[in-house]
């Protein structure tokens, strides 16, 4: 706690113990410190009296006094003598300086206030500092014998992880072990096994011989009498010739079910042969005759006709059961990439369908999705038509080849049936073909003209708002003839494109001028905004149409 | 159902004649045969010596009976009941005999299989097959009846030889990659030969019918491999049940596995329908019973009946553990047959004896389980429909039909625990057999439950 700095007083008589009491004593609290600096301050009035009587007295009046001016001209103050030397003492110059002492007290006491706050602080921040300290200190402790725990721990499993692993390389290697011995075992055995049969070979040849040798009477065969052979002819002697028929026979009935296998697998293949294609029409079926965006339509059109010609041939050439590889393939390929195209159709169907959802309705595509729809509607149950007529004529041509005639006439007759129903069939195909052509051109005309139309209605209604505006604009400029001169200053301080723009104001207005000074304003403005609206439209090129008749407009002017 | 009454017999052998009109049973040294309807004797013939093994010819005229300890052959004939005929292999001894396919020769396996005597009924001459194998199925009929193929080995090597049946010409003869060749069998189409090696060893073997092999499967290593092999009718699949307790099938196009069927011990798929077998024992009243107690209420009392009831899925099944240390273990697929329309494909699991899985082979999927409550001994199917006979050691046969499936007790007095069964060929009628005695069960058209 703080120095007290004690004050030296010049010896005194004993009475000033109390003095020094007071100044020296360092018992510290502060309120008690207080207390005595406020003792001191406010001297009570016994100490008052021994204060006064100990420096003071009736005898040493000049001595203190002297004492006293000495060391207030040391501190700086002035003297409190009268003149510089004598013995009348200078009453205002005492009060002045008694005065300066109270209020250096003053100034003392807080500065010490101060020091004593600022003590306190620092002492109650010391104390937190010192308990935050002592925490910190345990904490560490505490994290320090925990990393030393999982440290612990961690070589503990470390450990018990290697230890596994032995235990896993030495399972694996008795497991290797084992496997060697069962082989090694296991050839041990067969060499066994085939010393011992041998063994057993050589009794049986000799037991063998021995049965034959003794050419024992009874191993004969008493019949009463002999039986016919079960299919009824006589018996043969073994030939070449039968070897060789024994062959034949044998590759026969190879071959036979070699056949009827094949003859299975070209059914199977069939039939999934014509599953493919009929899947394909359905892909076709589905898949939009006409595109809804223009850029697409020039792609499409050759690809459809392209694949139009690939059914045809395909379907000539399935009637003839061709199964060789390119075909096969050119199948699948045409398969595949239809599939593709109506994965994609699906696709943007499906973006239409989120589009049309957030909101952001074109009403072109909507008029043109309708139609298509119907159209695809109409053409797919003409579709259903055809097949269903094919079937039924397949099943009636089917009845009526199951009555029973020869193998050749039937097939001829089949091949001449199918002939003509082909060809009707190709006939009809061809009509569908050109109607869905021109149904295709009917479309593509209509969403044209659809397109024209919508164009056209949006150019009516600007020129009808412009005209509009016109009319107006005639109507309240005619007013304004007469302000010309006033009405441009007011505009000169804006852009130079103003300028202009009020230059070719003022020129469309000379012809109408009739407005008065107060309503001029506005339609100032308001042709102002014109003119800088028409400016606009007149900057982008791309819109030629607008242009047009803005010049037009002008020229009329 | 009818079910005939019992009649005596011995070492299983019952059987029905190709063409359907007969049924040959033996007691001991006796031959009996019956009307298949009517169950007549028609026929009664006496044989030398206990009868081990009797088979119709195939034109169903005659009937071979082989005694093994005396080894000696007996055919009979049913047209002419004084004609006889004895084949006696002396001392080169029997363990084998079967009717070619033409049923006019008789090929006798001696002992340790030293030779294959081909005996002729017709001709007064004698073939020798050498070095047949001693395996399991070593001598297989194409289902025309035009080849046989008959497995050899020699040189601690395995060979299969096919001979042309009407003149007993050998056609190809070739060697096969196996170990220790176990079995072989014909497709249906009679095109393709399988050929699989020893449970050491999984492998299997497709060979044509000119000898060339069209391909090897190998479904693992070092386990225990094929149990047993089963051709679809069709000669479409090839299931192939093995010790690691799945079925393989093989497709005849690649010859590669199309699918595996699994046999768990629990059941999870929910589409799979599991029949149990549940008994019921009847309640009687306390007042009717009288001492001493009549017979009808004596047999009322302690017989059961058993039906079938649905579980439900999921469900565990009652598995065996199989002794780790003999060998030929009760573990894997023991039994395989499709049906006769080529939709179904039964299994036994011998791990679990007491459930028959059948496979829907259209979808490749597992169709319908059946639990019973006893081991199963023998199932087959009807040769007509898609009919499985399934019998479990005591006195029921319980039959399934995609329709359904039923429990039948066969009302007979005392014990008949059905060990094995066999249809007739119609479709009809099947005899059921025990060690003593066997009963015939006619089936109504109608009742297809």
């Amino acid at each position: 706690m703080g120095d007290w700095k004690t004050i030296t007083v010049p010896v005194l008589s004993s009475d000033s113990t109390t003095i020094f009491q007071y100044t020296s004593d360092k018992s510290i609290s502060p309120p008690s410190m207080n207390s005595q600096v406020l003792r001191l301050s406010l001297p009570s009035s016994k100490s008052v009296h021994g204060f006064f009587s100990a420096f003071c007295t009736e005898e040493n009046i000049e001595q203190s006094v002297s004492y006293l001016d000495r060391e207030l001209t040391t501190l700086g103050f002035p003297s409190i003598y009268a003149e510089s030397k004598g013995k009348e003492l200078n009453l205002i110059s005492i009060i002045n300086c008694m005065n300066e002492l109270l209020v250096l007290q003053h100034k003392n006491l807080r500065a010490q206030e101060e020091v004593e706050m600022q003590h306190l602080k620092l002492g109650s921040d010391m104390d937190h500092l010192q308990n935050c300290y002592a925490k910190l200190k345990e904490q560490l402790e505490l994290s320090k014998r925990e990393i030393v725990g999982l440290q612990e721990r961690d070589r503990q499993l470390q450990s018990k992880n290697r230890n596994l692993h032995q235990l896993l390389k030495n399972e694996k290697d008795e497991v290797q072990k084992l496997q060697n011995i069962i082989s090694s075992r296991a050839t041990q055995y067969n060499h066994d096994m085939k010393r011992k049969e041998r063994e057993y070979n050589k009794l049986k040849e000799r037991l063998h011989q021995l049965v034959m040798n003794k050419k024992d009477k009874k191993i004969a065969m008493e019949v009463l009498n002999y039986v016919g052979r079960a299919d009824g002819k006589r018996g043969a002697w073994r030939t070449d010739k039968t070897e060789a028929r024994n062959e034949e026979e044998m590759y026969k009935v190879l071959l036979s079910d070699y056949e009827q296998r094949q003859k299975q697998l070209l059914v199977e293949n069939a039939e999934l042969k014509k599953v493919l294609q009929q899947m394909k029409k359905d892909i076709i079926s589905l898949l939009p005759p006409q595109k809804q965006k223009l850029k697409e339509r020039s792609e499409d059109g050759p690809v459809l006709s392209d694949l139009e010609e690939d059914i045809g041939e395909l379907n000539k050439e399935n009637m003839w059961e061709l199964s060789c590889e390119t075909v096969r393939e050119q199948l699948t390929n045409s398969i595949r990439k239809q599939w593709r195209m109506l994965k994609n159709h699906v696709e943007k169907l499906d973006n239409q369908v989120s589009r049309v959802h957030s909101g952001a309705l074109n009403e072109k595509d909507v008029i043109s999705r309708e139609d298509h729809e119907m159209e695809t509607e109409k053409l797919e149950l003409e579709i259903q038509q055809c097949k269903e007529m094919i079937k039924t004529q397949q099943q009636l041509l089917q009845q009526q080849l199951m009555c029973p005639c020869d193998d050749d006439t039937t097939l001829l007759l089949q091949d001449c049936y199918l002939l003509e129903e082909r060809e009707r069939l190709q006939e009809e195909w061809r009509l569908f073909r050109e109607q869905r052509k021109n149904f295709e051109k009917e479309r593509r005309s209509f969403t044209e003209a659809a397109i024209r139309l919508g164009l056209e209605r949006k150019a009516f209604e600007e020129d009808r708002g412009a005209w509009l505006k016109q009319q107006f604009l005639s109507i309240s400029t005619d007013y304004k003839h007469s302000e010309n001169a006033a009405t441009p200053s007011a505009f000169l301080g804006s852009s130079g494109q103003d300028n202009r723009l009020v230059k070719s104001t003022s020129q469309q207005r000379k012809p109408h001028c009739m407005l008065g000074g107060p309503v001029s304003a506005e339609p100032c403005q308001t042709s102002q905004y014109i003119a800088r609206n028409s400016s606009a439209l007149r900057k982008p090129a791309g819109d030629s149409k607008p242009n047009q008749w803005l010049e037009n407009d002008k020229e009329a002017e | 159902m009818n079910f005939s009454e019992l009649f005596r017999l011995s070492g299983l052998l019952a059987r029905f004649s190709p063409d359907g009109r007969c049924l040959a049973s033996c007691m001991q040294y006796r031959l009996a045969v019956r009307d298949a309807g009517s169950l007549q004797i028609l026929q009664l013939y006496t044989c030398l010596d206990q009868i081990q093994y009797i088979e119709w010819s195939s034109d169903s005229l005659f009937i071979l009976c082989a005694m093994y300890k005396r080894g000696v052959v007996q055919v009979w004939s049913l047209e002419q009941p004084d004609w006889h005929c004895k084949i006696d292999e002396g001392s080169a001894g029997l363990v084998a005999s079967c009717w070619s396919p033409d049923g006019r020769h008789i090929l006798n396996t001696t002992e340790f299989h030293l030779r294959i005597t081909v005996w002729s009924l017709c001709t007064k001459s004698v073939s020798y097959i050498k070095y047949p194998k001693a395996c399991q199925q070593g001598i297989a009929f194409t289902k025309d009846g035009r080849y046989m193929a008959v497995a050899e080995r020699r040189d601690c090597k395995d060979f299969i030889s096919i001979f042309v049946c009407s003149d007993w010409q050998l056609l190809r003869h070739f060697d096969t990659e196996t170990q220790d060749l176990c079995g072989i069998e014909w497709a249906p189409n009679s095109c393709v030969l399988a050929a699989w090696d020893t449970c050491l060893e999984y492998k299997i073997l497709l060979y044509s019918l000119d000898g060339r092999l069209l391909s090897t499967y190998r479904a693992y290593e070092w386990s225990l491999g094929i149990k047993s092999v089963a051709w679809s009718p069709s000669s479409q699949f090839l299931a192939i049940g093995s010790y690691d307790e799945k079925v393989r099938i093989l497709n005849h196009v690649t010859w590669k596995k199309i699918t595996e069927f699994e046999h768990p011990a629990t059941i999870v798929n929910t589409k799979t329908i599991v029949y149990k077998e549940v008994e019921k024992s009847p309640s009687v009243e306390t007042e009717r019973l009288s001492f001493p107690p009549t017979r009808a209420l004596a047999s009322s009392l302690f017989s059961t009946q058993s039906k079938y009831d649905i579980s439900e899925v999921p469900l565990s099944l009652h598995c065996v553990k199989p002794a780790a240390d003999r060998a030929n273990p009760k573990m894997g697929i023991g039994m395989l047959a499709f049906s006769p329309d080529n939709c179904f494909l039964a299994t036994k699991n011998d791990n679990i004896p007491n459930a028959v899985w059948i496979w829907d082979i259209q979808k490749l999927k597992l169709f319908v389980v059946l639990e019973q409550l006893c081991a199963i001994q023998c199932f087959r199917w009807d040769p007509c429909q898609p009919r499985l006979a399934v019998c479990t050691g005591n006195s029921n046969v319980y039959l399934w039909s995609p329709a359904g499936c039923v429990s039948v007790q066969v009302p007979v007095e005392g014990d008949f625990p059905i060990v094995s069964l066999s249809w007739h060929s119609s479709g009809d009628s099947m005899v059921l057999l025990s060690k003593d005695n066997f009963c015939v069960c006619y089936l109504e058209r109608e009742e297809v439950k």
